[in-house]
C-alpha cells in the first residue's frame, strides 16, 4: 500500500485499546474549560452519528457530509479564539456549528427542512449560519469560501482603520478541506491575504481526501503544504487535528500572533474523517486497516484518557456526561420534529431585503429571536 | 456623444441650472458622494486608485479618499469579488468596479453564487449589500471575449438587481440609489458612452429603482430600450417620424431588475404594438423575457406579435463592418417597427 496519509502516532496494538495514550493537559487552562471540550466533542460525535440515523430514516435530504473523526479540529480551535472572531467554513459544517455554540436543535431542525432550523430551513446541511456567534456558512462550493473568509477579515481591519480608528485585533478563522486546495479561488484568497496583511487563518483541515480522491493524487507537493503558503508569503504551520489540546495549543498561539501582526495564517491540519464522504460512499479508495489505524487515534478517546489520567474526571462522569448529551441530542431530534416546515409564506421571503414585486422582505430565524437560549 | 435632447432634463433639474458633465463623471460624483455620506463606502477593483480607474471613472479619488477606501486590486475577479462579498456580509458596502463586465465571467461563482443566494441561504441572517458596476457591451472592436452583454446571463438569478443607465442624470441618481440599496446591485454602464455629456444637477438627487421613463412620447408603437440602446431607439423613433409617419413612444427601462412591467404595459395598451430592443444575443435574454411578459399582460391590446431588436445570434467579430451588422442599430430597431406596424 502507497502511503497516503501520515501515520497517526498511536502504536500498533492501539487499535484494540478504546482509549489512546493519555497526554499532558494544557497549563493555564481551567479543567472545567478542557472538560467543556471534551463535552464538545462528544456532543458533535452524538449529533452526527443521529444524523446519520436520521438520514437513513429520510429525515433529512440532499447532500449530508458529517464531521465525525475530525471534532477536535472545530473544537480546539474554537476554544483558541474569541466569540467575536468571524469563523467561516466548507460544507462539513454541524460540528463548527456545534462548537461556535449553535443550539443543536436549530442544527438539526435546519438539515429536517424546518423554520426552526438556523436558515429556516432554506439551507441545509451545507449552509449553517449563526449571526449571534460570528459563524458566516457553511459554504457548499469547494473553495469559495476562502474568498469570502479574505473579505470577513478585511472587514474587521477596515472597522477598525476606517471607521473607528481603533484596533478590535479580531482574527477569521477559515477552514477549508484539502480538496480546496486546487481551487483558484483559494491561491486568489491567499494572494489578496498576503498582499492586504488580512488577519485570516486559513486552516486546511486535511483528512487525506477530497471524495475519493487521495491527496496525492490530486494536489503537487503534498507532502509539505506550508509551501503553498510561503509562496504567498504567509506562514504556515502543521498541526495534530487529531489531539483537541494540540489544536488549542497550536492554533491559541498562531491567531494571538496574527492579531499582533495582523499577518495572515495557513494551517495544515491533518486529520481523519472516520465515515465516508457523504451518505453514499462505499470507501472503496481506502483500506479498512487505514480506517482503523485512525479510529485508534480518536480525538475523544485521547482527551477523555487525559482528562480521566489527570484526575478531572472518572468514568463515572464521563458516562453521566454521555448520557446527558444523547438526552440532548434526542431532544434537539423531537423538536425537530415537532417544528412545522417552513410554510408557502416562506418561499418569497429573504430573497430581497427591500420588498418589492413578490418579495417578501426579510426576517431573522427564529434562532435569533429566542437570544440563543440554550 | 451627446444625450439626446428631452433625456437630460430629470426631477431635479432647476431653471437656469445647466451644468453639463461627462457620464464617467456623474458616476464619479455618486460614488463620491455616497463614500462623503457614508464611511462603509469603498471602492475596489483593478486600478482604480493610483491609475485614476482604466476609464478615468474614479479620476481623483484615491488623492480625496486615501488608499484605505480607494483600493487597487490584482487581476483576481474572483477572489476580490469575493472578499468584497465577504466584507458585505460584515455590514459594510463595498462598490467592485468590474474593468469590464467581461471580466465577470471568471468571478460568476461569487456574483452569482454567493451575493445574490446569501441572503436566502441564510435564512435572512446575512444581506449582501454591494454594487459591481463596470463596462458592459461592445466597446468597439474589442473582440468576443471582450464585448460581453451580461444583462441576460445575469438577470435570470432571482436575489440580484440589475440597473442600466442611458445617460449622465440617470447613471449617477441610479448609481446612488444602488449604493444605499441593502441587495446586490450589478450596474451596467457602458464605454461607449463614457464620455457622453448630459445635464446633471448640483443638487442631490436619487433615482428609484423599477420606474422606466417614458422618452418620447407616440401613439403607434412602443418601443422599450435599455442603457445605450435607448439612443438607437431615439434616431430610429426620428426616422420614423420623418419618413413613415410612425409615432414611437419610446420607453427606457432604467433597471432590469426591478423591470417596471407597468410603465411599458400602459404603453402597450395605448399603442397597442411594441418592439422590445436588447443588445444581448436573443435566446433567453432580457428582450425574451419583456416580450413575454407584455404578451401575457397584453394579449387582447396586440395587434401584432412584440417584435425584438438583437445582437445578431453570432460571437462579436472584430472587423468593423461585421461588428456594425452584429450589433442593434437605429436602421434595424426601424424596420422592426415598421414590421410591428403592417409597414412591409
Ligand atoms: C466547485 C465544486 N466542485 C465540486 C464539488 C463537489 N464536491 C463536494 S465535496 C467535494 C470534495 C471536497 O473535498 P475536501 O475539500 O477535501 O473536503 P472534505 O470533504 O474532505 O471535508 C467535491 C468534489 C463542489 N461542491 N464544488
Ligand atoms: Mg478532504
Amino acid at each position: 500500500m502507497t502511503p497516503t496519509m501520515p501515520k497517526p502516532a498511536a502504536s500498533p496494538g492501539a487499535a484494540e485499546s478504546t482509549f489512546p495514550s493519555s497526554r499532558p493537559l494544557p497549563a493555564g487552562v481551567a479543567p472545567e474549560t478542557i472538560v467543556s471540550w471534551l463535552r464538545d466533542m462528544m456532543l458533535i460525535r452524538e449529533f452526527e452519528v443521529r444524523t446519520m440515523q436520521a438520514y437513513q430514516e429520510k429525515k433529512i435530504g440532499g447532500f449530508c457530509h458529517v464531521y465525525i473523526g475530525q471534532e477536535a479540529v472545530a473544537v480546539g480551535c474554537t476554544a483558541a479564539i474569541r466569540p467575536d472572531d468571524p469563523m467561516i467554513t466548507a460544507y462539513r459544517d454541524h460540528g463548527h456549528a456545534l462548537a461556535r455554540g449553535m443550539d443543536p436543535r436549530h442544527c438539526m431542525a435546519e438539515m429536517f427542512g424546518k423554520i426552526g432550523g438556523c436558515a429556516k430551513g432554506k439551507g441545509g446541511s451545507m449552509h449553517m449560519f449563526d449571526r449571534a456567534n460570528n459563524l458566516f456558512g457553511g459554504h457548499g462550493i469547494v473553495g469559495a469560501q476562502t474568498a469570502l473568509g479574505a473579505g470577513l477579515a478585511f472587514a474587521t481591519k477596515y472597522e477598525d482603520e476606517v471607521l473607528r480608528d481603533g484596533r478590535s485585533d479580531r482574527v477569521t478563522l477559515c477552514f477549508l478541506g484539502d480538496g480546496a486546495l486546487n481551487q483558484g479561488v483559494f491561491h486568489e484568497s491567499k494572494n489578496l491575504a498576503g498582499l492586504f496583511d488580512l488577519p485570516v487563518i486559513y486552516v486546511v483541515e486535511n483528512n487525506g481526501y477530497s471524495m475519493g480522491t487521495a491527496i496525492h493524487r490530486g494536489t503537487t507537493v503534498a507532502h509539505d503544504l506550508s509551501v503553498k503558503a510561503q509562496a504567498y508569503g504567509i506562514e504556515a504551520i502543521e498541526v495534530d487535528g487529531m489531539d483537541c489540546v494540540a489544536v488549542y495549543e497550536r492554533m491559541k498561539a498562531f491567531c494571538d500572533r496574527c492579531r499582533e501582526t495582523s499577518r495572515p495564517g495557513f494551517v495544515d491540519m491533518k486529520t481523519y474523517r472516520f465515515k465516508g464522504h457523504s451518505m453514499s460512499d462505499p470507501r472503496k479508495y481506502r483500506t479498512r486497516e487505514e480506517e482503523a489505524q485512525y479510529e485508534a487515534d480518536d480525538p475523544i478517546g485521547k482527551l477523555k484518557t487525559s482528562l480521566v489520567s489527570a484526575g478531572v474526571l472518572d468514568e463515572a462522569a464521563v458516562k453521566a456526561m454521555q448520557k446527558e448529551i444523547r438526552a440532548e441530542v434526542r431532544a434537539s431530534i423531537e423538536w425537530s420534529e415537532a417544528s412545522p416546515a417552513p410554510g408557502p409564506e416562506e418561499l418569497y421571503h429573504d430573497v430581497y431585503v427591500e420588498k418589492w414585486g413578490p418579495y417578501t422582505g426579510t426576517s431573522d430565524p427564529e434562532m435569533l429571536r429566542e437570544g440563543g437560549e440554550r | 456623444m451627446t444625450a439626446m435632447t428631452g433625456m437630460s432634463a430629470g426631477p431635479g433639474a432647476v431653471a437656469g441650472d445647466l451644468r453639463e458633465i461627462e457620464f464617467r463623471d456623474a458616476l464619479n460624483e455618486a460614488m463620491s458622494e455616497e463614500m462623503r455620506r457614508d464611511p462603509k463606502v469603498f471602492l475596489l477593483g483593478e486600478e482604480v486608485a493610483e491609475y485614476d480607474g482604466a476609464y478615468k471613472v474614479s479620476r481623483g479619488m484615491l488623492a480625496e479618499f486615501g488608499p484605505r477606501r480607494v483600493i487597487d486590486m490584482p487581476i483576481s475577479e474572483n477572489g476580490f469579488a469575493g472578499l468584497a462579498i465577504g466584507a458585505a456580509m460584515m455590514g459594510l458596502r463595498p462598490i467592485v468596479e468590474f474593468m469590464s463586465w467581461s471580466f465577470s465571467l471568471v468571478a460568476a461563482d461569487q456574483i452569482l453564487n454567493n451575493a445574490p443566494k446569501m441572503l436566502y441561504m441564510s435564512g435572512g441572517q446575512y444581506g449582501c449589500p454591494i454594487v459591481f458596476r463596470g463596462n458592459d457591451g461592445a466597446g468597439g472592436q474589442l473582440g468576443s471575449t471582450h464585448s460581453w452583454c451580461v444583462e441576460s446571463l445575469y438577470a435570470n438569478v432571482p436575489g440580484l438587481k440589475m440597473a442600466i443607465p442611458s445617460n449622465p442624470y440617470d447613471a449617477k441618481g441610479l448609481l446612488k440609489t444602488a449604493i444605499r440599496d441593502p441587495d446586490p446591485v450589478f450596474f451596467l454602464e457602458s464605454e461607449r458612452m463614457l464620455a457622453m455629456k448630459g445635464h446633471v444637477p448640483e443638487e442631490e438627487y436619487l433615482i428609484p429603482f423599477g420606474q422606466a421613463i417614458v422618452r418620447r412620447e407616440g401613439a403607434d408603437c412602443t418601443v422599450v430600450a435599455f442603457g445605450r440602446t435607448v439612443h438607437f431607439a431615439m434616431e430610429a423613433a426620428e426616422v420614423l417620424a420623418a419618413e413613415d409617419g410612425i409615432a414611437c413612444e419610446v420607453i427606457d427601462g432604467r433597471t432590469i431588475r426591478p423591470l417596471d412591467l407597468d410603465t411599458i404595459v400602459a404603453s402597450v395598451r395605448k399603442t397597442n404594438r411594441c418592439v422590445v430592443v436588447d443588445q444581448s444575443w436573443s435566446f433567453a435574454s432580457v428582450g425574451s423575457e419583456v416580450a413575454a411578459q407584455v404578451s401575457e399582460a397584453c394579449f387582447d391590446d396586440l395587434d401584432n406579435h412584440v417584435h425584438r431588436v438583437h445582437a445578431d445570434d453570432v460571437p462579436a467579430p472584430y472587423a468593423f463592418e461585421l461588428e456594425q451588422a452584429m450589433l442593434p442599430n437605429p436602421g434595424k430597431i426601424r424596420r422592426a417597427v415598421r414590421s410591428a406596424c403592417y409597414r412591409d
